[in-house]
């Protein structure tokens, strides 16, 4: 593979960044080398633009406009394979053209929404971007055939090559794309797109196309942004959740090195701006700051569990479906199983901390950030800096993580412009430290949940009542989406609809709720959201009912899934690779889980060992994946193995924990993250169906721990109800 | 004033002798491939070669760094962008976001200077670094392939 980038991020007169790449794909043999040389591919400054999604310079080059953001999670290469599929054009001669959100304002949103959240990144966008692509093949087409005055039907094209059989001529997509750009467009709306079956490009494990510069430090993520004149700045933001800033005392650290001033933001938080952001975090920490804490400093993890606890017996919910008489049947049930589980608060922790870099001046305000909607942060920079949206911009490098932490609140856009207000035209570099980016996350909510479940004779399961209570994630940022005191959303994974997160069981009696408790802690969408927490819980206790039970957990799945054929096949691809029922070596145990998420069916066979001493150790993890249709696989399958790494380290060390209304788990000793040497060796099945879109970057997270619970059930005959498991003894 | 050897030049830098190394990099020198991701040696973003050893420069006070130290960091690793772990990477396709790969390739290549023929164990102590993406299975296949394994079918 070769593969050169250009970024010129760090230039505020450039407005984007260009990656081209002139050989991707390449082979996984050893042998070829990453070049040194740089090509610029500017794509506004050369090429014809045949439409918003495609141009074409005249050496051939196809440069792909996108408006998603990259965080790693691949969608940057998976939409440009879209667009190529279409446009027929040489993979080898792509390069990839990130929007910005005022591009896209001044262009009334023809590229649509640049939000990266929900896994929608492909599945959302998957259609408008492959008709771009075949829009702009046909006027490639047409052009050239306008210029040999021939039907444009006579024509065929391949990688980037039109061909005229007839008269045995050939021209290229660079030779024609300044007349294509001048032709009228076909209506898009009218295309048949290509059948997956005949996908070349699409489809298959295209390496990425973002690799070459995180290899050798040249890639410039927002953090290394550097501008002439640049200042710095240091934040610290009430430790306690809505407490108020009383006072500090600027004039003990005037005399620091590199000082500038203090700013303080909002009521709530206090930044030092200094020549480094080495001299602002030093001066920051010698600041003098008197809290006025608030009401939330009488909070603790032990009160919030003590909240959650009382609400698990509530009376009124906060959202149910139900089928018959859930309550009634496990009364009069022969068996009952009753269990009580809990999940703790847990932060993004991206390995790149929150971080903005802000310019204003009186006519034009820019921002320089890791953001999964720029659009949201071109909204904050115009609402802080009080400029129309037409004088501001966002420049998005792409993200060193996101996971949820970046996307709608933008609020570390809103405090650097809040700094860099006071300082027009200097800019303004805010990095948040590891401790404050722990101290004031929008962290993935609390909950507790009890199921109860009622068996007969014969023990089949008649009753079924699943109530999870803990905070909304509606009622602390989207009030909308609480209807008459009613939130749905907390039971992703849980829900009666088909398409999204459909609970996957049919039970004659089924009674699911959801009872309502928030706390002073913010709380957001972390990587899988609900499922994650709703996935252990159903998936847990379900292998605690088939216990009970005395029938296999994969038998006991099955006979309630026969009216969910997509989950079951997820399930059965997952149990036959992991040749669920044969012996494994002496002490190894297995686990089996399915959910669904995202659009997308994900179910995972855990094999574990549990020591002597307790130890855990998780062998291998067999995960299927039924996301609709494979844009590539190889990018799945990384985004599966990534979603084991972080959902076994939210399993086996993951906890924010609350004393005084504040988290005091501030940086990785103490919020452990896991390292290489815990990764099980991963395998992963796609089984797309192709009749539907889903997600990937988020489905199977939810599958990891409760496949790992019940393996360690499996081992040790308990099952584990609460997490993280590093506060659990297992023997 | 203090004298820095990093990537075979000299830096004269003017600052604090308790400023962290990986700030001098990053701030003074304007290196960014080093990156800081928690500030007390746990991360590993900030992964340099001191003389050959693999150190978390986020730890290292500039006043504890000799001129005759040599330092290395990702933007010296290789002119061409070509050391093997660089290569092996690119051919397993490892980074996601990419943010912490800087200190995974450095750790890598300090583990292969002294062990060219790492066992997973070794790989195990050795590749201590936090990835968020969960890039652990790929960057284990990609040490072994650097290293010239033919065959690599991970721990079980």
């Amino acid at each position: 593979m070769t593969m050169s980038v250009v970024s010129t991020v760090a230039t505020p007169s450039r407005r984007n960044f260009i990656i081209s790449t002139a050989a991707a794909g390449g082979g996984l043999a050893l042998g070829f080398h990453l070049p040194s040389s740089v090509t610029p591919a500017l794509a506004d400054e050369s090429g014809a633009e045949v439409n918003a999604w495609v141009v074409v310079k005249p050496d051939d080059i196809c440069v792909i406009r996108i408006a998603r953001a990259e965080m790693g999670q691949g969608t940057l290469t998976g939409l440009a394979q879209l667009v190529a599929e279409e446009l027929e054009c040489d993979w080898n001669k792509v390069a990839v053209d990130p929007i910005t959100p005022g591009r896209n304002l001044a262009r009334k949103r023809v590229w649509g929404d640049m939000g990266t959240g929900g896994s929608r990144g492909i599945r959302a966008s998957q259609d408008y971007v492959r008709r771009g692509g075949a829009v702009a093949r046909m006027m490639l087409l047409q052009a050239a055939a306008n210029e040999w005055s021939v039907p444009v039907g006579e024509l065929t094209v391949l990688d980037g090559v039109i061909s005229h059989a007839a008269s045995n001529r050939s021209t290229s997509y660079g030779k024609v794309a300044a007349a294509a750009a001048k032709l009228p467009p076909p209506d898009s709306k009218a295309i048949s797109l290509k059948d997956p079956k005949n996908w070349k490009i699409a489809g298959k494990p295209m390496k990425r196309l973002d690799t070459a510069p995180k290899l050798n430090g040249s890639k410039v993520y927002a953090i290394d942004v550097t501008l002439p004149g640049m200042v710095c700045a240091a934040i610290k933001d009430c430790p306690v959740f809505g407490g108020k800033v009383a006072s500090y005392d600027e004039s003990k650290i005037a005399h620091l090195p590199g000082f500038r001033r203090v700013v303080k933001i909002k009521d709530n938080a206090v930044a030092v701006v200094a020549d480094t952001w080495w001299h602002a975090k030093t001066a920051l920490e010698a600041l003098p700051i008197v809290w006025n804490e608030g009401d939330g400093a009488a909070q603790s993890s032990a009160t919030i569990a003590e909240r959650l606890k009382e609400g698990l017996s509530a009376t009124s919910d906060n959202g149910s479906w139900q089928v018959g008489d859930a309550p009634k049947a496990i009364a009069d049930a022969a068996k009952k199983v009753e269990a009580v589980y809990s999940t703790p608060f847990l932060s993004h922790a991206t390995m790149e901390p929150m971080n903005c870099t802000a310019m204003v001046s009186s006519d034009k305000a820019e921002v320089w950030v890791a953001t999964q909607n720029a659009e949201a942060a071109l909204a904050a920079l115009s609402e802080v800096s009080g400029l129309p949206l037409d004088k501001c911009e966002v420049h998005r490098p792409d993200l060193g993580g996101g996971f949820g932490r970046r996307g709608g609140s933008q609020d570390y856009v809103h405090q650097a412009v809040a700094i860099a207000k006071e300082f027009p035209g200097t800019p303004v570099k805010l990095i948040w430290s590891r401790e404050e980016d722990q101290a004031h996350d929008f962290y993935r909510p609390i909950s507790q949940f009890s199921g109860t479940a009622g068996l007969d004779a014969d023990g089949n399961l008649i009753g079924l009542h699943l109530r999870v209570c803990g905070q909304s994630i509606n009622a602390f940022s989207n009030q909308a989406g609480v209807v008459g005191g009613k939130d749905m959303r907390q039971l992703q994974g849980l829900w009666q609809e088909p398409g999204d997160a459909q609970f996957g069981y049919t039970v004659p009696n089924l009674l699911i709720d959801y009872v309502m408790r928030n706390t002073h802690v913010p709380v957001g969408p972390w990587r899988g959201v609900n499922t994650n927490q709703n996935g252990v819980y159903l998936e847990c206790f379900m292998d605690e009912v088939a216990q009970a039970a005395g029938k296999d957990p994969l038998e006991f799945r099955r006979t309630l899934m026969a009216n969910h054929p997509k989950h079951l096949t997820v399930l059965n691809a997952v149990a036959e690779k992991a040749e669920w029922g044969n012996p494994l070596p002496p002490g190894v145990h297995r686990g089996i889980a399915q959910f669904m998420g995202y659009g997308s069916y994900s179910a995972a066979v855990a094999e574990v060992s549990v020591g002597d001493q307790g130890k855990l150790k998780v062998h291998r993890m067999v995960l299927a994946l039924n996301c609709g249709h494979a844009v590539n696989p190889g990018q799945i399958a990384a985004q599966v193995e990534g979603s084991v790494a972080y959902g076994l380290t939210a399993a086996l060390y993951g906890e924010c924990t609350v004393e005084q209304g504040r988290m005091t788990k501030l940086n990785f000793d103490t919020y452990q993250i896991m390292r290489l040497a815990e990764m099980p060796k991963v395998e992963t099945v796609i089984v797309p169906s192709y009749d539907f879109w889903g997600g990937v970057g988020e489905p199977t997270i939810c599958v990891v721990t409760p496949a790992v619970l019940n393996a360690i059930q499996a081992a040790t005959g308990k099952p584990v109800r609460t997490l993280p498991l590093k506060n659990v003894r297992l023997i | 004033m203090a004298k820095l050897n990093i990537n075979g030049q000299t830096f004269d830098v003017q600052t604090e002798d308790h400023t962290p190394l990986l700030w001098v990099i990053r701030e003074q020198i304007g290196l960014t491939g080093t990156k800081y991701g928690c500030g007390i040696a746990q991360c590993g973003a900030c992964s340099v070669h001191i003389n050959g050893e693999v150190m978390r420069s986020c730890s290292i006070r500039l006043g504890d760094v000799k001129e005759s130290d040599k330092i290395v960091t990702i933007e010296g690793l290789s002119p061409t962008s070509s050391h093997l772990v660089q290569v092996a990477w690119a051919a397993v396709d490892v980074p996601q976001c990419g943010y912490c790969q800087s200190g995974q390739i450095m750790a890598a290549a300090a583990l292969l200077a002294k062990n060219p023929k790492p066992t997973d164990a070794d790989i195990d102590a050795a590749m201590t670094n936090i990835c968020r993406c969960g890039t652990y299975q790929r960057i284990r296949t990609a040490v072994h392939m650097a290293a010239g394994d033919k065959v690599y079918g991970g721990p079980r």
